[in-house]
């Protein structure tokens, strides 16, 4: 891209040669982005530290030691080094469960993000593909969902299918879908007059290979902006519903719930309240960076050139 | 500009028939009886349930109950909750006005802030302003606001304590409910000290609920100014030698603003969600508080009937914003 030469003849390229050239391509625009790469390390760790969870923790995320209850951080007067960011109000160990609610936030963030991506990617292939009263009825039901603020009908849903962390993740997954949805339909509906697709057609394609194989992989780069964009919503989503006592249930140590079950110590004990936060506006704030870096990278329409 | 009123809400009608629908089946397909659910008993009678179900229309069929509801809402009447008793459009009336206040606040706080900080970005590119303000805005547009007010409380309320913890007023005051407002109605009260205590209450909830706004806002102006500073029309009105303040402050700012008042409407839906946190962290007596505390108490009439008033008004103030555009952009209205 960058320092090629320009060739006289045509060069005929492999197909793993242009993926890979595709991909040092898209590393060049991403690394441009120097937020973008904090973003990217910065979930990495949060990547490794779910993984090993149970090497890193010191204690168990829901042993409780009564007689360490409320204890500071290590720093802070009347602190331990044996709980270096001090103990919850039955005793609990505030490092071990932060890292452990970090599996929480990426299961969660996984779980919905494929939901909705596959859910709406599916029924924007639908709607884009065939048009007519299809996409007319299939995008009315879309917008019924979009009328609702997102937070409420994932709360009324979770009212629904009864608290917890399953149903809350469905919950958002389910508003989540129409915004994949909607960018399928519209990347599908620019595709569709391309000639590629209709060389395809012509070739005898079938609808079903036209749909995934042709003009799906064409539509791929705003998608997986947004699903970066919806994997940190995501997060924050689950642990306000956490929060409001309708997402993950005590004792989990998600995030979220881990701050509903410190709001009465606010005024005592500000490290109960305060790490479990830093740590939810931390992985949101990497995956967003990403999220930026991303679009950077892969939205023509952005790039710098 | 009336056709153009008139399409708009025809395109509506469908989108609101499909948020009625939702409310109306929400009821339905809870787990549990209906029935008992709605009129809020347990362990009744036969006898009592049939006449419970005649009473709420249960026994006829799903289309008529629904036509039936519609009827109903036609006429104002969202049914009555299991808790007060009082009619749920009387309550929502009551609390709205808070929400409301806190709302205006937050969003008048984030667009005055918002726009000039973007402005300012833009214009200066890659300075270190643009650097430190679009991470913050990030910062912000990434913050868990729940968390974010509760910090609030521990700083300016805990430990310098500025603020008050919870509430729109003090108690120590006491006046009639006029328009609702609190700042309004604590001036016209003429009580000395009445409207400083509502402006104390109200100042951390709108920031907290003003955070994700005003970093979206702060965002959007910096990028779509950056557009319009690009087009030739700006870099005509620079060649003719035009000072530099008015071609920011005419050509490109006026163009850049389409977008951004855009993004200014589609915060409401932002703003609602958020209010759901904000009241309940501050016990704000508002419509986010009063859903969440229906849904806590299993007060379905008013879930239901909630649930559709705020969505109903995400998409006339929807509207609202996209009959804005019209008026800003003459290409939009002749179209």
């Amino acid at each position: 891209m960058t320092d090629t030469p320009i060739s006289p003849a045509p060069v005929r390229m492999s197909d793993a040669a242009i993926r890979r050239r595709m991909l040092s391509e898209f590393w060049f625009y991403f690394r441009q982005n120097r937020g973008a790469v904090i973003g990217l390390v910065v979930f990495v760790l949060l990547v490794l530290t779910a993984i090993f969870a149970p090497v890193l923790a010191p204690y168990s995320p829901t042993a409780q030691n009564r007689g360490a209850l409320l204890v500071p951080p290590f720093w802070q007067e009347g602190g331990s080094t044996a709980y270096l960011l001090g103990t919850d109000a039955v005793g609990r160990d505030m490092l071990s469960r932060l890292i452990f609610g970090s599996q929480y936030s990426l299961f969660i963030g996984i779980v919905v993000v494929s939901i909705a991506l596959v859910g709406g990617i599916a029924i924007g292939l639908v709607a884009g593909f065939f048009g007519g009263w299809v996409d007319s009825v299939i995008m009315r039901v879309m917008d019924v969902i979009l009328a609702f603020p997102s937070l409420l009908l994932a709360l009324v849903l979770v009212a629904v299918l009864g608290p917890g962390l399953t149903n809350a993740m469905i919950a958002i997954a389910i508003v989540y879908q129409p915004h994949f949805a909607r960018l399928t339909r519209a990347a599908v509906m620019s595709e569709l007059k391309r000639e590629y697709v209709t060389a395809a057609r012509v070739a005898g394609a079938g609808n079903f290979r036209l749909m995934f194989k042709t003009i799906l992989p064409n539509c791929l780069a705003p998608l997986i902006v947004q699903a970066t964009l919806s994997f940190s919503s995501a997060v924050l989503d689950s642990a306000a519903l956490g929060f409001l006592g309708m997402g993950a249930q005590p004792p989990s140590p998600e995030w979220g719930t881990m701050l509903a079950e410190a709001r009465e110590f606010i005024l005592r004990a500000w490290w109960v309240v305060t790490f479990p936060g830093l740590a939810i506006l931390t992985s949101v704030l990497a995956i967003n960076m990403m999220g930026d870096g991303l679009r950077d990278a892969l939205d023509p329409k952005l790039k710098r050139s | 500009m009336v056709r153009l009123i008139l399409s708009k809400l025809l395109y509506l009608v469908p989108t609101f028939l499909g948020i009625t629908i939702i409310a109306f089946s929400f009821v339905r397909i809870l787990p549990g009886d209906p029935v008992l659910l709605m009129a809020g008993e347990r362990g009744v009678t036969p006898e009592r349930h049939a006449e419970l179900s005649a009473q709420l229309g249960y026994d006829k069929s799903v289309v008529l109950q629904y036509f039936d509801f519609l009827w109903r809402l036609l006429q104002g009447d969202l049914g009555h909750s299991l808790v007060t008793k009082k009619p749920v459009m009387d309550e929502f009336l009551a609390l709205f006005p808070a929400t409301v206040e806190l709302g205006l606040c937050a969003i008048l706080l984030a667009t005055l802030i918002g726009v000039p900080v973007g402005v300012l970005a833009a214009i200066k590119r890659g300075s270190w302003f643009d650097q430190v303000s679009m991470t913050t805005a990030l910062v912000g547009f990434s913050m868990p606001i729940f968390w974010w007010g509760l910090l609030l409380i521990i700083f300016f309320s805990g430990i310098l304590g500025w603020t008050p913890v919870s509430g729109r007023i003090s108690l120590m005051y006491y006046f009639p409910d006029v328009t609702g407002f609190m700042l309004i109605d604590s001036l016209l009260s003429g009580q000395s000290g009445a409207f400083t205590s509502a402006v104390r209450h109200l100042i951390l909830p709108s920031v907290v609920l003003a955070t994700i706004p005003l970093a979206v806002i702060a965002r959007q102006t910096r990028s779509a100014m950056l557009e319009v500073m690009g087009e030739d029309y700006v870099r005509t009105a620079r060649a003719k030698g035009m000072p530099s303040r008015r071609v920011i402050g005419v050509h490109a700012l006026r163009n850049a603003m389409i977008p951004v008042i855009t993004t200014i409407g589609l915060q409401v839906g932002v703003l609602m969600a958020g209010a759901i946190l904000t009241e309940t962290i501050f016990s704000w007596p508002g419509i986010g508080k009063w859903m969440i505390d229906s849904i806590a108490r299993r007060d379905y009439p008013v879930v239901q009937s909630g649930l559709l008033l705020v969505a109903a008004l995400v998409m006339i103030v929807n509207l609202l914003v996209d009959l804005t555009y019209g008026l800003i952009n003459p290409r939009i209205r002749n179209k």
